[in-house]
C-alpha cells in the first residue's frame, strides 16, 4: 500500500506537454489546486476542482499511474471520512473533507510526476535560492532509488545469514531492524563521504557565482496556463464570495461517540 | 546437490533477466559464474537461497523445491556471502559478528563460543576479537564477512565478486581457501568476471550472457574459446592470449596458466640445445 | 618543472601510530604516465589523495614534507582550487556523478568553477568527444554501464583542463572489456593531450603496455620506481603484486635456466620466445 503511494510521487520521463512545461508555471498551478481546495467545504465544488485535474493527468499521459496513486492515498481518505464521522460532522461534510484531501495530493502527485529533479534544482536555482539548498534537493532525490537498492541488499544479506524479520513478538522485530538500519546508515554516512570527495574535486563551492549550461525558459504554454491558473483562482473567489451554493444534506443521523 | 531446473525469473512489469537456464552443481564442485553486468548472474545465485523464487521453472536444493521453504531455513544450507561487506557489518565486536548467524539459527550458547573461536583462528583475525568490525580495512572487512557466513558451517558457498579490490596475495589466500574448503566436500560458487584468477583456480566455468547459459564446461576450455569469451564480454587470460598468437607451434590445446604453458615452452627449448648440441656422454 | 614533485612526504591517521605514508620522495615530469602499485595498505590510496588535497582536508591526521604539483605547493589549498590543476577520478562511478544528464553531469565542474556558459558547452562537447561518450550526451548517469559512467567522470574531470590526471582503481568495478576501454582512452588522452597520468591499479596485465614508470609501494614506502620491465623484477614478486601472466611464465622459464628477456605484454611474449626457438 505504501509504496503505491510513494510511486505517484515518482517522476517518469515522457515526452507530453506537460512534462515539457516549465516547473515553475505547473507549481503555480499545483498551488491554484491547493488554494482552492482549501477554501471550499462544499462536496459539488471539491469534486469539480478534483475532476478539473483529469484533462491534465491525461494531457501528461499518466492516467495509470495517477490512479495507482491515488489508491495509495485510500487509507488516508477512509481515515480522514472516519474520523470526521466519528467527531459528529456530517456525512457529506466528512466526504468533502476527505475529497479535500485526495484533489490536494491529486495536484501535488501530478507536479512531481512530471517534472524531473534536476528541473525542479534549475527552477530553484532561478529563483534565488541558494545553491546549496537546492543542491541538497536535487542529490536527495536522486539517491533514493540508490538507497533503496542499498536497502534490499542490506535486508538480502542479513535474511542469507538467518535473520527473519516477519517473526517474533513486538519488541523482537523492531530489534530485528538493527542490523538493517546499521550497515544502512554506515553505508549512507560512507557514500556521502565520497559523494564530497568528488564534489570538492569537481571545485564545488570554487566561486560564489555559478554559472548554468542550461537554462529554463518559460514559453507561450507557461504563460497560458499560469494565465488559466489566475482565472481559475478568480473564478473560485467569485464562487465563495458571489454564488450561493447547495447544500447537500443527507438526513441520518450518526449518534455522536464523543 | 543444487539443481536448477528450466529457471526463467523477471521483476514484475520488467523483461526477462534470466530464460530457461538449467544447471547442475554437485557437491563438492567448484563453479564459476561469469558473464556481463547484468547478465543475471547475481539474479541467478539470488535462486540458491531463495531470496528470489524463479517465476517459471523450479531450483531445488538438496531435492528440496525452493519454494517450499524460507530463506532462512535455506541459507542454512547455502551461505550466501555477498559482494560489499558493509552491507553486513553491524556489530560492536567482530566476535558478535561472526556469533549473530549462529543465534538466528537456533545454536546453543557453548557451541557458539567454540565455532566464533575457531574461526577466529582460521581467519587469522584473533587479534581483532573484540574490535568493532568497521575500523577494520577493507579486505580485513571482507574477511571478517567470510567468516561470519562459514560460521554455521553452511553445505554450500556462493561468493559474489569475492575479488573486487583484492590484492594479489589476498586472491593468493582466497584461492586457497576454496581449495580446502571444495576438499571439505563443500560445492563453492563465485560469481565474478576476473578472468586471471579463474584461469589459476581453474574451476568449471558457466557462462552467462543475457539471461542464458551460452557456455558450461572446465575453465582450460570455455577461457580458450574467443566467441564465448567475446560474447560474455571477458577477455582471454593472457596466456591463452598468447597461445593464441602461437598457435603454429602447436601448443596443447587449452592452455590457461603460466605453468603449462611454461611445461611447453621449457620443453621445446631443451629440445632446441639438444638437437643443437647433443650430449657426448658415454 | 616537474608535473609532480614530493620530498619527503610522510601522514599518519589521526588516531593511528604508524604512519601510512613515509618519507616519499618522487618526481614526475609532464606527459608521464605513472602506474602506481603495491599490496593492500601500501599507503597508495594514501599518497594520491595528497595530490589533490583531499589529504589533510578530508582526513586529519599529520602531514608532513613537501608536495608540489604542478608548480604549485598543496600546503594549505583546498581541494577546490587544486580542480584546475590535479582531476581526480575516483573508483566508484556510482558516487562521483552529479546530474541527471550526462552533458549536465560533464559540465558540472565548470558551472561551479563560474566559465561563461558559451565556452562551458563548448569545453563540455570537447572533453565528452575525447571520451567517446557524444552520443550519450542526454541520458542518465543511472542509464549508462559502468564503462560509460567511469567515461563520464574522466570527461567531468577533463572538461576542467588539468595539466595532473589522478585515477584511483578506476577500472574495480568494471567488467574485463570494459576496463580495457577505458585503460585505452586513459592512455590516449596521456599521448594526446601530454596529460601527466598517475593511475592507481592492481590489474597490471591491462595497463602496463601504456605505462612508462610502474611505482612500486609497501609498508607506506616506495620501494621500486622505473619502467615497467626492470621493476618487475624477483622484489615485485616477492612484495606480492599481480604481475603480468606473461612476465611470470618468463620468470618461470628463466628458473629453467633460459636467459629470457622480461616482457610485459602478450605480443612481446610471443615474439620473444619465437626469436628464442628460432635461434
Amino acid at each position: 500500500m505504501s509504496l503505491r503511494f510513494v510511486e505517484g510521487f515518482k517522476f517518469t520521463r515522457m515526452d507530453s506537454p506537460i512534462h515539457r512545461l516549465d516547473p515553475r508555471s505547473k507549481f503555480i498551478l499545483t498551488l491554484g489546486f491547493f488554494v482552492t481546495s482549501l477554501m471550499f467545504t462544499n462536496i459539488i465544488v471539491l469534486l469539480v476542482i478534483f475532476l478539473a485535474q483529469v484533462p491534465g493527468i491525461i494531457l501528461a499521459k499518466s492516467p495509470s499511474r495517477w490512479l495507482r496513486s491515488l489508491r495509495g492515498g485510500l487509507f488516508l481518505f477512509v481515515f480522514i471520512f472516519v474520523m470526521n464521522l466519528i467527531f459528529g460532522t456530517p456525512i457529506v461534510t466528512s466526504l468533502a473533507f476527505a475529497i479535500r484531501f485526495l484533489a490536494i495530493m491529486s495536484a501535488f502527485s501530478f507536479f512531481f510526476m512530471t517534472t524531473s529533479a534536476d528541473d525542479l534544482g534549475l527552477a530553484l536555482e532561478q529563483i534565488h535560492v541558494p545553491y546549496s539548498i537546492s543542491f541538497t534537493f536535487t542529490t536527495a532525490v536522486r539517491l533514493v532509488p540508490t538507497m533503496a537498492v542499498d536497502a534490499q541488499t542490506v535486508v538480502d544479506a542479513q535474511r542469507s545469514r538467518g535473520l527473519e524479520l516477519d517473526k517474533g513478538n513486538f519488541m523482537k522485530r523492531i530489534r530485528n531492524y538493527i542490523p538493517i538500519l546499521i550497515p544502512l546508515i554506515i553505508s549512507a554516512i560512507r557514500r556521502s563521504v565520497e559523494l564530497a570527495e568528488a564534489l570538492e574535486s569537481r571545485a564545488f563551492g570554487a566561486t560564489e557565482k555559478r554559472t548554468a549550461i542550461v537554462t529554463l525558459r518559460m514559453r507561450v504554454a507557461d504563460y497560458l496556463v499560469i494565465l488559466a491558473t489566475f482565472v481559475g483562482v478568480g473564478l473560485a473567489l467569485y464562487v465563495y464570495f458571489k454564488v450561493p451554493l447547495p447544500n447537500l444534506v443527507i438526513p441520518i443521523q450518526i449518534p455522536r461517540l464523543f | 546437490m543444487i539443481s536448477i531446473e528450466n529457471v526463467s525469473f523477471h521483476y514484475t512489469g520488467g523483461p526477462d533477466v534470466l530464460k530457461n537456464v538449467n544447471l547442475e552443481i554437485k557437491d563438492g564442485e567448484f563453479v564459476a559464474i561469469m558473464g556481463e553486468n547484468g547478465a543475471g548472474k547475481t539474479t541467478l545465485v539470488k535462486m540458491f537461497n531463495g531470496l528470489l523464487k524463479p517465476t517459471e521453472g523450479a531450483v531445488l536444493v538438496d531435492g528440496v523445491n525452493t519454494r517450499e521453504k524460507s530463506v532462512a531455513q535455506l541459507s542454512r544450507d547455502v551461505g550466501l556471502i555477498f559482494q560489499n561487506p558493509d552491507h553486513q557489518l553491524f556489530a560492536e565486536t567482530v566476535a558478535e559478528e561472526l556469533a549473530f548467524s549462529l543465534r538466528n539459527f537456533g545454536f546453543k550458547e557453548d557451541t557458539i563460543q567454540r565455532r566464533v573461536t575457531s574461526l577466529l583462528t582460521t581467519l587469522d583475525l584473533n587479534r581483532y576479537e573484540k574490535s568493532s568490525p568497521f575500523v577494520l580495512s577493507g579486505g580485513e572487512r571482507k574477511r571478517v564477512a567470510l567468516a561470519a557466513v562459514l560460521a554455521w558451517d553452511p553445505k554450500h558457498v556462493v561468493m559474489d565478486e569475492p575479488t573486487i579490490g583484492q590484492d594479489y596475495l589476498q586472491k593468493d589466500h582466497l584461492r586457497n581457501f576454496i581449495v580446502q574448503i571444495t576438499s571439505q566436500g563443500k560445492a563453492v560458487v563465485i560469481v565474478t568476471h576476473d578472468v586471471e584468477f579463474v584461469a589459476e583456480c581453474r574451476p568449471r566455468v558457466v557462462l552467462l550472457s543475457r539471461g542464458k547459459i551460452i557456455a558450461d564446461g572446465p575453465a582450460a576450455e570455455i577461457l580458450t574459446n574467443p566467441q564465448a569469451v567475446k560474447q560474455a564480454s571477458l577477455v582471454m587470460p593472457q596466456i591463452a592470449s598468447l597461445m593464441n598468437d602461437l598457435k603454429d607451434l602447436n601448443p596443447p590445446p587449452n592452455i590457461i596458466d603460466a605453468y603449462a604453458a611454461k611445461g611447453f615452452f621449457s620443453g621445446k627449448l631443451k629440445a632446441k640445445v639438444e638437437a643443437r648440441a647433443p650430449t657426448q656422454r658415454r | 618543472m616537474p608535473a609532480i614533485e614530493a620530498k619527503k612526504l610522510s601522514f599518519t591517521y589521526a588516531g593511528t601510530e604508524k604512519p601510512s605514508m613515509e618519507d616519499i620522495n618522487f618526481s614526475v615530469e609532464k606527459g608521464e604516465f605513472v602506474i602506481l602499485t603495491g599490496p593492500s595498505g601500501c599507503g597508495k590510496t594514501t599518497l594520491c589523495r595528497c595530490l589533490n588535497a583531499l589529504i589533510p582536508n578530508f582526513y586529519s591526521g599529520e602531514l608532513t614534507g613537501e608536495l608540489i604539483v604542478d608548480g604549485i605547493n598543496v600546503d594549505g589549498r583546498s581541494t577546490a582550487e587544486l580542480a584546475t590543476h590535479v582531476g581526480f577520478v575516483f573508483q566508484n562511478p556510482e558516487n562521483q556523478l552529479f546530474s541527471l544528464s550526462v552533458e549536465r553531469d560533464v559540465a558540472f565542474g565548470l558551472e561551479n568553477l563560474g566559465v561563461p556558459k558559451e565556452e562551458a558547452i563548448e569545453r563540455v562537447r570537447w572533453a565528452m568527444e575525447a571520451t567517446g561518450i557524444l552520443d550519450l550526451r542526454n541520458k542518465a548517469p543511472y542509464e549508462l554501464s559502468g564503462g560509460q559512467q567511469q567515461r563520464a567522470a574522466i570527461a567531468g574531470v577533463l572538461a576542467m583542463r588539468p595539466s595532473v590526471l589522478v585515477l584511483d582503481e578506476p577500472t574495480s568495478f568494471l567488467d574485463p572489456k570494459s576496463a580495457e576501454e577505458i585503460v585505452e582512452i586513459i592512455a590516449k588522452l596521456n599521448h594526446e593531450l601530454q596529460l601527466t597520468t598517475l593511475l592507481v591499479e592492481h590489474r597490471l596485465d591491462v595497463v602496463s603496455r601504456y605505462a612508462n614508470r610502474v611505482i612500486v609501494m609497501d609498508n607506506g614506502k616506495i620501494a621500486l620506481d622505473g619502467p615497467p620491465r626492470e621493476v618487475y623484477n624477483d622484489q615485485a614478486r616477492l612484495i606480492g603484486i599481480g604481475l603480468p601472466k606473461v612476465t611470470m611464465l618468463f620468470h618461470l622459464l628463466r628458473i629453467d635456466g633460459f636467459g629470457v628477456t622480461n616482457p610485459i605484454t602478450v605480443e612481446e611474449a610471443a615474439a620473444d620466445l619465437r626469436r628464442l626457438l628460432a635461434q
